[in-house]
């Protein structure tokens, strides 16, 4: 089971954290990796430069936005699943 | 530059910064007995009859900074030393009193306590009711209503004066509401403060990674520090090393969408239910009005709600409040709420922790502080609990009948609970607000005005998310126990 942690502080709110994880969701659930990936919010990851901060298990910080959500996805979870 | 209202509120700032800084540094143990004399210099007394009366107030407030006297539950404290100034008969017959024929003040009084004596009244003190109703016939006003402030203050009572003139606070009665705090023009009752064992938790948590201690924020902070921008307090508030700045607003939107279930869920059987988001009001009914317990919401303050999230969301989380409000102190001390917020300070201590640290607001970076919506924010005011709810009760299209009842401060919700409990009550729902003017006005806000109100309003309309279902989508909160237990 993978966990990918986005950042839902005040900086990553404001560059669309919460679009960001509706997008996740509609991909996983259209991939049906239900069972395999999970979604949480977290608050700040100490990033707030690489807004939206995104970080999938303990691993380093990666910056996404609502746009690259569909690259993030496929560079760095679809290999894992 | 920050404004003080009081020389009163300086003074206590003044012993909360030397506590603060002393604590930062690690030498609080070692030096805190040097705070008085470096807050009184001397050699002239301002305010009391010596400089060593004055020194010895100080190290009262210190203690009082230190966290006070362990063996009080109560987390408002009277400093002996300092209260000795108040005359004990509340009605004084003044210079303005002319000896008149007419003496309305002898003929109304119900108890015979007025004689005249050398062509002026006199009020025998041994008899004197404290009726007031001298006072009120006197057509040269002359007789002065000097009650103690601080029992004119107590909406509960909870204040006596025993044999050595010394103010003593029945803790039975006491809802900690901070009146009396805010009122005193001696200074002399004080709220016990935990800034160092924040200041504690936050070295520790440098050290530590399995500790992250993160601030939240009550949305009154708006109107405080306005010589700032918000976004600078929070950059500000980061500096003094929280790990994050989260907004209680946050929980205020979980609280308004359960609440407003809640309500249309139970209002049919309870005929009328009041909010619980203000601790002092929740413990005035408990003690005041014991058998309306049941009708106070069920539901758990905007400032649990949100510890509760961050700690479901993050298992290294600590987490300290900071507010206007000296009842949020007690409430976290509550047994079915022990552990969800781990400390209470003030608007106030944060102005001496952030001097202490040699922040200075106006020049922080501005940061960024959104988690909530516009209804979340607008709980710092009177009237947005009900904003709230009737928006949760629109938007989610709730068949229910939603007759709000908006109570500005102790006295109003007095009466309403008074009518209430003889079933005249001209509404369903009781908001009710200890102080005057919602969370804004709270006793340990750092000052208190007409346009505070505007502030929280136009904080309230910069939230990114416009609506409650909008700031609440991504977080998992049927999860989260949002019911109080007693």
């Amino acid at each position: 089971m993978l966990t990918i942690h986005v950042c839902i502080g005040s900086a990553c709110h404001l560059k669309g954290a919460y679009n960001v994880i509706n997008k996740l969701q509609e991909i996983i659930k259209e991939r049906k990796l239900e069972d395999k990936v999970v979604v949480k919010g977290a608050f700040c990851l100490g990033e707030c430069t690489k807004a939206v901060s995104v970080k999938i298990d303990e691993g380093t910080i990666i910056s996404v936005s609502e746009e690259t959500v569909d690259d993030f996805f496929e560079q760095y979870v679809a290999g894992r699943v | 530059m920050r404004k003080f209202e009081s020389q009163v509120q300086i003074k206590k700032y003044e012993v909360l910064r030397e506590v603060s800084r002393l604590a930062m540094e690690g030498k609080l143990e070692e030096k805190y007995h040097e705070i008085p004399n470096k807050i009184v210099p001397g050699p002239e007394a301002t305010t009391r009859c010596c400089i060593y009366k004055e020194r010895a107030i100080i190290a009262e407030r210190v203690k009082l900074a230190m966290g006070g006297n362990k063996d009080n539950e109560n987390v408002i404290e009277v400093i002996d030393c300092a209260c000795d100034e108040c005359p004990i008969e509340r009605f004084v017959v003044t210079e303005a009193c002319r000896g008149c024929l007419a003496h309305r003040c002898m003929d109304v009084c119900p108890v015979d306590a007025i004689s005249i004596i050398g062509h002026k009244a006199y009020i025998d003190s041994s008899k004197c009711i404290e009726c007031g109703r001298c006072s009120q016939v006197c057509p040269y006003n002359a007789i002065a209503d000097v009650m103690r402030p601080c029992r004119k203050a107590c909406p509960v009572g909870a204040i006596s004066i025993d044999e050595n003139k010394k103010a003593v606070i029945d803790n039975e009665k006491c809802i900690q509401c901070g009146a009396c705090v805010y009122q005193c023009p001696f200074g002399a009752i004080m709220d016990k403060s935990y800034i160092v064992d924040v200041i504690n938790l936050i070295k520790e948590a440098k050290n530590n990674e399995n500790i992250r201690v993160y601030a939240i924020i009550a949305p009154a902070i708006s109107s405080q520090f306005t010589y700032a921008k918000i976004e600078q307090v929070v950059s500000g508030i980061k500096k003094l090393g929280f790990h994050d700045v989260i907004e209680v607003a946050l929980g205020a939107d979980i609280v308004a969408k359960h609440e407003a279930k809640e309500f249309a869920e139970t209002i049919e059987n309870q005929k009328f239910m009041t909010s619980s988001c203000c601790p002092a009001f929740v413990s005035y009914i408990r003690k005041k009005y014991p058998m309306l317990t049941d009708k106070i919401s069920k539901s758990v303050s905007p400032m649990i709600a949100v510890s509760r999230l961050i700690k479901s969301m993050d298992d290294k989380a600590k987490v300290v409040f900071i507010g206007p409000c000296t009842a949020k102190k007690m409430e976290i001390k509550q047994d079915d709420l022990v552990g969800d917020t781990d400390y209470v300070i003030t608007f106030e201590e944060l102005a001496a922790m952030l001097d202490a640290a040699e922040i200075k607001l106006e020049y922080c970076e501005e940061g960024v502080l959104d988690n909530a919506s516009f209804f979340g924010r607008i709980f710092a005011r009177t009237g947005g609990v009900t904003e709230a709810v009737r928006h949760v009760i629109d938007s989610e299209k709730i068949d229910v009948e939603f007759k709000p009842v908006v109570c500005d401060g102790i006295k109003e919700c007095d009466k309403a609970l008074k009518m209430a409990m003889v079933n005249r009550l001209n509404g369903n729902f009781i908001e009710g607000m200890a102080c005057v003017g919602g969370c804004i006005g709270g006793a340990a806000s750092l000052h208190h005005g007409p346009k505070d109100r505007n502030e929280v309003d136009k904080y309230g309309k910069l939230a990114m998310e416009k609506d409650i279902n909008d700031s609440l989508r991504v977080f998992d909160i049927e999860d989260l126990k949002l019911d109080r237990e007693i």
